[in-house]
């Protein structure tokens, strides 16, 4: 069990910028999700922490020891690669006590490691097989195991889930949760999925181009976002923004429309914003009311529990996610109102959120 | 199946029954001439095999020549070459892989380069060096020569092999805490031994029938190679054809024997369930 201190953190690939001062804290026992669009260098973070990359600047310590110069083999922490990366000349048992042959574990031991773990995953039956003989799950399964037989420091996750389909996802999202509520060691996961770091975390740090956007909890994020990308990168469907000028305390958008400024928000006149509204945030309302906006219905998604409506307001392609069935039909005219407290204001220039 | 599929899958198998009939009548002729005794080999020249056959060419080769020696002597230098050479090839064939390094480039270059001349051209040079250093005319020197000339390809095919290899489980075993040369022996090396096999196998071929340098860096008996052997059978006047393809066929054994022993090993699909699914 370890904290893990990233400390102003730079990665260069030859000449080419990956990571850019990276400063992170990760407490003992904490799960934190590295989450950003593929590129943008969650990997290469992740990796350095292990110990597989050169770090080209800053310090990382695991427990207050500087690690830079540490040998992977010497860090002790266990990783879970999105290939799984098992050893295909081994058995599954093999694969998992691989890591304590090397410590020179004693051999009675390696067996109620492996027993203990096989026993966590259900592994029993295939402790004898090849990886060559193992379904996805099962092998990601084996991953797993080969990381936990060890009790590591700390644990890292470079998208393990992604090789899976859909349901087994899902399946396996849970087990690692449930994993890291009985094992509870440091966790980092690395995934490109906003909903695994959403469910998973206990804090999130969205990345976008080798640049942390935002660090928090998985609500702060959603509610608070700190700026466009992760406003936009968070939430599914994801969020619609409205681009507008402040003009005489209100904000006029482009087609000319009026969006009220929402209390506790000051801007200047004639500042470039973007509004920002979640689809779950968009109202469907009986008739025209104050500052509701008249449209017609343009494209209807059902979703099973809830139903997408697009419609074309405001300029632009306006999402509403509603759990009412049969809300809406294609063509039809709706009224609609936004909900003005969780309306997010960004300020245009700088991306970053004014209220 | 359809008609016109039979058609296209006999006609299929009769090219490459043509092919195999074509590139083993050689040797089928290798074998025939073997047995053929010296007083039927003009008389019943074009029968496919003689009215009488006899092992007196055998007899004679294994008793009578120095072709044991010779054998003896290729066994040696093939066997030594082809193991310096992979081991050699092996490490290097790894760095170019795995690594980054400075030069990296020019040494690729170098590489390619070696292979672009003539041997002819070399021969003599290498001769000159070879000779005072007391080379010439010994197994050691010709083991020295095959290792040089068999390194750039041999590099270059294990290479391609641990490109196969994904990174990932080297990145893993050094997780597990493992060093990088343990990663490589137990479990980069494992994966690769089909690699290891053809390397082996092709480096043994290669240094088991090559004629030049043999010929030109040895003379004298004691240190001859079997296919410089091969042309003590050719003299001014005749060619004892008999006692020649006799030797050949025995040549044939050592090499034959090392396939047998390595082809287990040539089988691919061992990387099969090392990543994804
Ligand atoms: N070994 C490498 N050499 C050069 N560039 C690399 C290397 N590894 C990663 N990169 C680059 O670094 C960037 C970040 O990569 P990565 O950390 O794998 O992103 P992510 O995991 O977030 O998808 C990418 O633009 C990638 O092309
Ligand atoms: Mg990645």
């Amino acid at each position: 069990m370890a904290s893990i201190t990233i400390q102003s953190i730079t990665k260069t690939f030859g000449t080419v910028p990956v990571l850019n001062d990276i400063d992170l804290s990760i407490a003992d026992g904490e799960f934190v999700v590295l989450v950003g669009p593929s590129g943008c260098g969650k990997s290469t973070l992740l990796r350095m922490i292990a110990g597989l990359e050169d770090i080209t600047a800053g310090e990382i310590r695991i427990d207050d020891r500087r690690i830079n110069e540490v040998a992977p083999k010497d860090r002790d922490i266990a990783m879970v690669f999105q290939s799984y990366a098992l050893y295909p000349h081994m058995t599954v048992a093999d694969n998992m006590s691989y890591s304590l042959k090397l410590r020179k574990t004693a051999r009675e031991k390696i067996t109620d490691a492996i027993g203990a773990a096989a026993g966590k995953l259900g592994l029993d039956p295939l402790l004898e097989r090849r990886p060559k003989a193992l379904s996805g799950g099962q092998r990601q399964r084996v991953a797993m195991g080969r990381a936990i037989v060890r009790h590591p420091k700390a644990f890292l996750f470079d998208e393990p889930l992604s090789n899976l389909d859909a349901r087994l996802r899902e399946q396996m999202r849970a087990e690692i949760k449930r994993l890291h509520k009985s094992i509870g060691a440091t966790s980092v996961y690395v995934t490109h999925d906003q909903i695994e770091a959403m469910t998973l975390a206990d804090r999130i740090v969205a990345m976008h181009g080798g640049i942390i956007q935002q660090v928090g909890n998985p609500l702060d994020l959603y509610d608070r976002p700190a700026n466009l990308f992760v406003a936009g990168f968070i939430g599914s469907p994801a969020m619609n923004f409205v681009e507008g000028h402040c003009r005489a305390g209100a904000i006029e958008t482009d087609d000319g429309s009026k969006i009220a400024v929402p209390d506790g928000v000051h801007l200047k006149d004639g500042q470039a914003v973007t509004v920002g509204v979640r689809p779950e945030h968009v109202r469907i309302v009986a008739g025209p009311e104050a500052g509701s906006y008249a449209a017609r219905v343009d494209l209807v998604e059902p979703t099973g529990f809830g139903t997408i409506v697009h419609v074309r307001l405001l300029g632009q392609d306006l999402k509403i996610y509603t759990l009412e069935r049969g809300a809406a039909e294609v063509g039809q005219p709706l009224h609609i109102a936004l909900d003005g407290a969780r309306l997010h204001i960004f300020d245009r220039e700088t991306t970053n959120r004014i209220g | 199946m359809t008609r016109k599929r039979i058609v296209l899958t006999v006609l299929h198998r009769l090219a490459v029954l043509a092919y195999v009939a074509f590139a083993l009548f050689p040797l089928f002729w290798l074998l025939k001439v073997s047995v053929t005794p010296t007083s039927l080999l003009y008389t019943e020249g074009i029968r496919l095999w003689p009215s009488q056959a006899s092992l007196e060419h055998y007899r004679f080769v294994l008793t009578h020549s120095s072709f044991p020696t010779f054998f003896l002597n290729s066994t040696i230098v093939s066997g030594a070459t082809a193991v310096i050479v992979t081991i050699v090839a092996s490490l290097a064939g790894y760095a170019m892989s795995r690594f980054v390094f400075r030069g990296k480039y020019w040494i690729v270059g170098l590489l390619l380069l070696t292979q672009m001349f003539p041997l002819v051209m070399l021969i003599a040079p290498m001769f000159k060096m070879l000779s005072p250093l007391g080379l010439t005319n010994s197994l050691t020197g010709l083991v020295i020569v095959y290792v040089a000339f068999n390194v750039p390809f041999a590099t270059f095919l294990m290479q391609s092999f641990f490109d196969g290899i994904p990174k990932d489980l080297e990145d893993a075993a050094m997780i597990d805490g493992a060093t990088r040369f343990t990663a490589f022996r137990q479990i980069v090396l494992p994966l690769t031994l089909p690699g290891i096999a053809a390397t082996l196998g092709f480096v043994f071929t290669a240094a088991w029938s090559e004629l030049l340098f043999a010929l030109m860096l040895i003379s004298g008996n004691q240190a001859t190679t079997f296919p410089v052997g091969l042309l003590s059978f050719v003299s001014k006047f005749s060619v004892d054809f008999g006692q020649m393809m006799a030797a050949g066929v025995l040549a044939l054994i050592p090499a034959c024997l090392f396939f047998l022993l390595i082809q287990r090993y040539l089988v691919q699909g061992l990387t099969a369930g090392a990543v994804k699914g």
